[in-house]
C-alpha cells in the first residue's frame, strides 16, 4: 500500500492556503477554503476505508531521504493511533471553516483561511510523523498560525493569551529537541550513522539517569500541551480569548497532540521510565481531573468553563495511558476522539450563543429552551456526550480508562471516578442556569434559533457522537493492534510492572456494555 | 621551520587574487565615475556596482575545489575562502539592490558610498582568505576604515556622526587589541603564518597565552560579543539602514571567516585554553543580547542587539570547536546573512527622507495596509526566532546538534532558554503589524524594483536555505574542512556516516 496518499493529505491545505491568498473577496476566500478543506476530509476516509485493521505497523507509509547530512529523512505513515486523529483533524477543521464562514469571523476572512489551512497541514503531518526532525518541525509549523488566531480575530486580552501559548509551548519543545539530539547522537555509536527515524531510535541502549532525563525533555513538551496540571494555565487564558474556530481546533486536536506525543514518542521511546513514573502521571492526571472540574464549577463565564472542563477531561486521558495496559491505553486513544468531538461542539455551541449575545456570562442567560429549543436541544446531546452519559461517545472512552487505571491501581480509578462525577455536576448546573428557569433578560426572548448553516455544522458532530456510542468496534479494532504493539514493547521491557496482559475480552466486555445501554 | 623570504620563492599565483583585484578596481572606477555624476541621479553607479560583484562572483568560482596558496601563504584560496568570497559578495549585492533608491533619497553622496561599500568588500574578502595575520589586520582595517565613513556618511544627521564617531573610536581600540595580540603571538611562536601557528602554537608559554587572548578581545569586538558589544545599538541605530545592514551582515561575516580560521583551524593547540573562555563569552552574550533586546522600542536597536544574541548562538558553536560545529556555523552565517539583509531591507521600504520610521510602533496595521511586506517581515522574524523550516531554525539546529554531539550539553540548553526568551522580542513587531492600527504609511514601494527585488531575495533564501538544507550544508562542510588544507582530519566529518 504505497502511494503519495499521506503526502497529499498533509500538504493539500498548504496549497488550499496558498489558493485563499489569490481570492479577490472574502465570499470567495471562505468558499474556496472550504472546499479545499473537503479534499484532505476525501483522503482521510479514504485512508480508513483502505486501512489494514490488522496490521499494528505503519501504512501508507512513504520514506525518501530529506537532509542526509543529519541524517533527517521524510519518514510518514498512519497507524492504529494516528488514524482517526487525522479523521478528527480533517473533520473539524472542515466544520470550522463552515462555522466560521457564517459570521463568526467578520473581517479578513482571506488571512484567517490561510491560517486555518496552514494550520491543518501542522497538524496532519506531526501526525503522520515517524522521523523525529520532521515531527518537530510540523510541531512547531502549527504554533504559527494558531498564534495568529488567537491574535488577531480573538477576544479581550488576546495578545497576552497568544504569547503566553507560544512562549509556554516553545519552552517545552525547544527542550524536547534538546533531547531529540542527545537521543540521537546516543544512537550513532549504536547504529553507526545518524538518525531521527524512531524505529531506529527505538533500539537506543540508554543509562537509566540518560533516559530519565531524556523522558522529561520529551514529557514536558507533551505535558505542556496535553495539558497536565500544573503546567496548564496557559490553557484557560489561549481558549477563552481565541476565536470560536480556534477554540474548536485547540481543544479538538492541538491538546490531542500533547498526548499523542506521549504514546507515540516519550512511551515507546523511553517504556522503562513511563513504567517507573506511572504513578507519578496517573497522580497529577488525577489532580488534573478533580482540579479542573472543581475550577470548570465555579467558572462565571461558559467558554471559561468549557476550557477548564478540557484540563479535566484530558487528566482522564493520560490516566488511562499511564495505566499502561490495554483497557487504559485504548481508553485513552478513544477518549482523545470523544474529547475532539464533545468540547470541540461545546465551543462551538458556545461560540454560536456569544455571536448572538455577544457576552458568555452564565448569569446573562436563562431560560433559553423557551426561546431557542433547537439550541437547548442540541447542546443537551452533547453536553451528555461530554459528562459521559452511556449510549453516547464519551461514555466508551472513560469507561476503558477507569476499567484500565482500576487494573492498574484501584484507588486512581477511585479518585477518577469523583472527578466524572463532578464533571456532570458542572455540566448540569450550567445547564439548568442557562436553558431552564424563567426568562430573566429581555434581550434573550427574541433570540434567533440556530441558522441552516450551524445545524449543519452540528449535525456530523451529533451523529459522531451517537455512533461512536453505539459501535465502538469498529474503531477499537484499528485502535487495539497498535496499541497492543506498543504495550508489548514496554513490557517487554519492563518486567516488573504489574502486567495484565492483553485479554480482548476485557474489551469486548466493556464494549457490550456501551453497545446495551 | 621558517620560510627564507625571498622575492623569488614569492609564489605570484594572480588567480586566488582576481576576485579581489575586480571589486578594489571597481571601486575605483566607480570613484571616479562618480565625479561627473551628481548624488541625486547616483542609480547608474549602483548598477555599476552590481556589474563589478558580479564580475567578482564569476571570478571566484573556478577557485573552488583549487586549494590554492599565493603570495607565500598570505593569501588562501581554499574552498573556505570561496564561500565567505560568494556569501560575501552575495550580501553587498543585496545591499547595493536595496540602497538604489535610499541612497539618492537621503542624500547620500552616491559615489563615495559605492565605492566604500565595494572598497569594505574587498577588505571583508581579504579577512576571509587571510593566511597569516598581518593580512587579516590589513583586510580589518580596509574593512573597517571603509565602514566608519559609511557609517558617518548622513552628515548633517547628528545620529550618524554621532555613530561614526562611536564605532571608530572603539574599533580603533579594537584593532589595537588585535595588533598586540598579534605581536605576542609572533613573539610567541616566531610566526605570523596561521598553517604555521598549528604545529607551533602549542603549550601554555603565557605569552602566547596572552597574545591568543588579545586576538580574542579583538575579534570579539567586530562581533560584537559582550563585554565587548556596547558601540553595536548606537552605531547601529544611527547609522544609515542600509549600511546598518552592511555592518550587520557583511563586518560580521569578515570577522567570523578570520575569527573561525584563525582559532578553529589554527589554534586547536590551545583550544582547552581558550574554549573555556569563549563558553563563558557564548553565554554572556547570549544573554545579553535577548534580555536587553525584550526592552528596545526602536527596531534597529532590536536588531542590533538581536545580532547580540546572535553571535552569541555563533560563539556557543566556536566553544565546541569541532569541524562539525565549524561547518554549522558557516551554514548559520549564510542563513542569518540572508534573514538580516531583508528585515533591513524591510526597514528601508518603511523610511522616506526626514522619518526613518523604525520603531515598532511605526508598524502597526502593516498586515493590512501592506500585506506583502509584512508577510516578508514576519517570515523574517520567525527565522530569526528559528521556527522551521526557515533557514534561522536549521541554522540553530545545526549549532545545537555540533554542540550536544561534543557533550555541551548545558551550553545547549542555556541558549535553548535564550531561544524562547528570544520569541518575545521578536513576536512584538508581528503582533503590532497584524493586530493594531494606525502605524506609518508605506509609500510608492510599488515603484522601487531594485528594493523588492532585494527583499525577494532574501525571503526566497531563507525559505530554501530552510526547507532544502542539505546543499549549503554539504557545502558548508566542504568549505570548513578545506580550511585544513588537507583531507579532512579524523575527527572532522563526524556528521558523516
Amino acid at each position: 500500500m504505497g502511494g503519495y496518499w499521506l503526502s497529499a493529505l498533509v500538504f493539500m491545505p498548504l496549497l488550499g492556503a496558498a489558493f485563499v491568498t489569490l481570492q479577490s473577496d472574502e465570499r470567495a476566500a471562505w468558499r474556496s477554503a472550504f472546499i479545499f478543506s473537503l479534499i484532505p476530509l476525501a483522503i482521510s476516509f479514504y485512508v480508513l476505508a483502505a486501512f489494514d485493521a490488522r496490521d499494528a505497523g505503519y501504512q501508507f507509509v512513504e520514506h525518501y531521504n530529506w537532509i542526509p547530512h543529519f541524517g533527517v529523512s521524510y519518514h510518514i505513515g498512519v497507524d492504529g493511533i494516528s488514524l482517526f486523529l487525522l479523521l478528527l483533524t480533517t473533520i473539524l477543521i472542515s466544520l470550522s471553516l463552515l462555522y466560521s464562514g457564517g459570521g463568526d469571523i467578520e473581517f479578513r476572512a482571506r488571512e484567517f483561511c490561510f491560517f486555518m489551512l496552514v494550520l491543518e497541514t501542522g497538524l496532519l503531518g506531526a501526525l503522520v510523523s515517524i522521523d523525529l526532525f520532521l515531527f518537530y518541525v510540523f510541531w512547531e509549523v502549527m504554533l504559527v498560525p494558531m498564534y495568529f488566531l488567537i491574535g488577531i480575530w480573538g477576544h479581550g486580552r488576546k495578545i497576552y493569551a497568544a504569547f503566553k501559548f507560544i512562549l509556554y509551548t516553545m519552552l517545552g519543545s525547544l527542550l524536547m529537541l534538546v533531547a531529540i539530539l542527545y537521543l540521537v547522537f546516543k544512537a550513532r555509536s549504536t547504529l553507526g550513522h545518524l538518525s531521527f527515524d524512531l524505529p531506529d531510535l527505538m533500539t537506543v541502549p540508554l543509562t537509566m539517569t540518560e533516559a530519565r532525563w531524556l523522558f522529561a525533555g520529551f514529557a514536558l513538551a507533551f505535558a505542556i500541551k496535553v495539558p497536565m496540571w500544573p503546567v496548564h494555565t496557559w490553557l484557560p487564558d489561549a481558549h477563552t480569548e481565541a476565536p470560536t474556530a480556534g477554540s474548536v481546533i485547540l481543544a479538538g486536536v492541538m491538546l490531542k497532540m500533547g498526548t499523542y506525543g506521549f504514546l507515540r514518542f516519550a512511551i515507546p521511546l523511553f517504556p522503562d521510565v513511563a513504567a517507573e513514573a506511572a504513578p507519578i502521571f496517573m497522580a497529577l492526571a488525577v489532580v488534573g481531573i478533580i482540579f479542573g472540574a472543581l475550577v470548570a464549577l465555579v467558572q462565571p463565564d461558559l467558554k471559561r468553563l468549557v476550557a477548564y472542563s478540557s484540563v479535566s477531561h484530558l487528566g482522564f486521558v493520560v490516566l488511562g495511558m499511564f495505566a499502561l495496559n490495554p483497557q487504559g491505553m485504548e481508553g485513552a486513544v478513544y477518549q482523545m476522539l470523544n474529547h475532539g468531538v464533545s468540547t470541540g461542539a461545546l465551543f462551538l455551541l458556545v461560540g454560536m450563543v456569544y455571536l448572538r449575545r455577544h457576552t458568555r456570562e452564565i448569569a446573562e442567560f436563562g431560560g433559553l429552551w423557551h426561546s431557542i429549543p433547537v439550541y437547548a436541544g442540541i447542546f443537551m446531546v452533547v453536553m451528555l456526550s461530554s459528562a459521559g452519559l452511556p449510549g453516547l461517545n464519551g461514555f466508551v472512552g472513560e469507561f476503558l480508562i477507569l476499567l484500565g487505571a482500576y487494573l492498574h491501581t484501584w484507588l486512581a480509578a477511585v479518585f477518577a471516578v469523583s472527578g466524572l462525577i463532578l464533571g456532570a455536576l458542572y455540566l448540569f448546573y450550567a445547564y439548568e442556569r442557562v436553558m431552564f428557569g424563567p426568562i430573566t433578560r429581555d434581550v434573550n426572548r427574541s433570540l434567533p434559533d440556530l441558522s441552516r448553516r450551524e445545524v449543519a455544522v452540528m449535525a456530523p458532530l451529533l451523529a459522531l457522537m451517537f455512533l461512536m456510542g453505539f459501535f465502538p468496534r469498529p474503531l477499537l479494532n484499528r485502535i487495539e493492534p497498535s496499541v497492543a504493539a506498543l504495550l508489548q514493547r514496554t513490557h517487554s521491557h519492563v518486567a516488573r510492572i504489574d502486567s495484565h496482559p492483553p485479554t480482548p475480552a476485557v474489551v469486548a466486555a466493556a464494549t457490550r456494555t456501551a453497545n446495551l445501554r | 621551520m621558517t620560510t627564507a623570504v625571498s622575492l623569488a620563492a614569492i609564489n605570484f599565483n594572480w588567480l586566488p587574487i582576481l576576485p579581489l583585484l575586480v571589486v578594489t578596481a571597481g571601486a575605483m572606477v566607480v570613484l571616479l565615475a562618480g565625479v561627473r555624476v551628481s548624488d541625486r541621479d547616483s542609480e547608474g553607479l549602483g548598477w555599476l556596482s552590481l556589474v563589478v560583484i558580479a564580475i567578482a562572483v564569476a571570478t571566484s568560482l573556478p577557485m573552488l575545489g583549487a586549494q590554492q596558496v599565493t603570495f607565500s601563504g598570505a593569501l588562501v584560496a581554499d574552498d573556505f575562502t570561496v564561500f565567505f568570497y560568494i556569501v560575501i559578495l552575495l550580501a553587498a549585492a543585496v545591499i547595493v539592490l536595496m540602497s538604489l533608491d535610499y541612497v539618492a533619497d537621503e542624500g547620500l553622496p552616491g559615489a563615495e558610498y559605492y565605492a566604500l561599500v565595494l572598497f569594505a568588500t574587498a577588505g571583508m574578502m581579504l579577512m576571509a582568505a587571510a593566511g597569516d595575520l598581518i593580512i587579516i589586520f590589513l583586510g580589518l582595517e580596509t574593512m573597517s576604515i571603509s565602514v566608519y565613513i559609511l557609517a558617518g556618511l548622513a552628515r548633517t544627521d547628528v545620529r550618524s556622526n554621532e555613530a561614526a564617531m562611536k564605532y571608530f573610536l572603539l574599533g580603533a581600540f579594537s584593532t589595537g587589541f588585535l595588533l598586540y595580540g598579534i605581536a605576542l603571538v609572533y613573539g610567541a611562536t616566531g610566526t605570523i603564518k596561521l598553517h604555521a601557528l598549528s604545529t607551533l602554537a602549542v603549550g601554555a608559554s603565557p605569552m602566547l597565552l596572552l597574545g591568543v587572548g588579545l586576538l580574542l578581545i579583538g575579534f570579539g569586538f567586530k562581533v560584537a560579543a559582550v563585554p565587548f558589544h556596547m558601540w553595536t545599538p548606537d552605531v547601529y541605530e544611527g547609522a544609515p539602514t542600509s549600511v546598518t545592514a552592511f555592518m550587520a551582515v557583511g563586518v560580521k561575516l569578515a570577522a567570523f571567516a578570520a575569527f573561525l580560521r584563525v582559532f578553529l583551524v589554527h589554534l586547536l593547540g590551545v583550544q582547552s585554553d581558550w574554549s573555556i573562555v569563549l563558553w563563558v563569552l557564548a553565554v554572556l552574550t547570549m544573554t545579553t543580547g535577548n534580555i536587553v533586546a525584550l526592552m528596545q522600542t526602536n527596531l534597529k536597536r532590536m536588531l542590533a542587539y538581536s545580532a547580540i544574541a546572535h553571535a552569541g548562538y555563533i560563539l556557543v558553536a566556536m566553544t565546541v570547536g569541532s569541524s562539525a560545529a565549524g561547518a554549522a556555523i558557516l551554514y548559520y552565517l549564510l542563513g542569518y546573512a540572508f534573514t538580516n539583509l531583508g528585515a533591513f531591507a524591510i526597514l528601508i521600504a518603511m523610511a522616506r527622507r526626514g522619518h526613518p520610521h523604525e520603531t515598532i510602533a511605526d508598524l502597526r496595521g502593516l498586515g493590512t495596509r501592506e500585506p506583502a511586506l509584512a508577510g516578508a517581515m514576519a517570515i523574517m522574524l520567525f527565522s530569526l526566532t528559528g521556527v522551521p523550516p526557515l533557514a534561522g531554525f536549521v541554522g540553530k539546529f545545526s549549532i545545537f546538534s555540533a554542540a550536544l554531539n561534543a557533550g555541551y550539553v548545558w551550553l545547549v540548553v542555556i541558549a535553548v532558554l535564550n531561544s524562547v526568551m528570544s520569541a518575545y522580542y521578536y513576536l512584538r513587531p508581528i503582533v503590532a503589524m497584524y493586530t493594531d492600527t494606525g502605524g506609518a504609511e508605506v509609500v510608492r514601494i510599488g515603484s522601487r524594483p531594485a528594493l523588492i527585488a532585494a527583499i525577494a531575495i532574501a525571503v526566497i533564501a531563507t525559505v530554501i536555505i530552510g526547507i532544502y538544507p542539505q546543499p549549503y550544508m554539504a557545502a558548508s562542510t566542504s568549505a570548513f574542512t578545506s580550511a585544513f588544507g588537507k583531507p579532512p582530519l579524523a575527527t572532522t566529518a563526524s556528521l558523516h556516516p
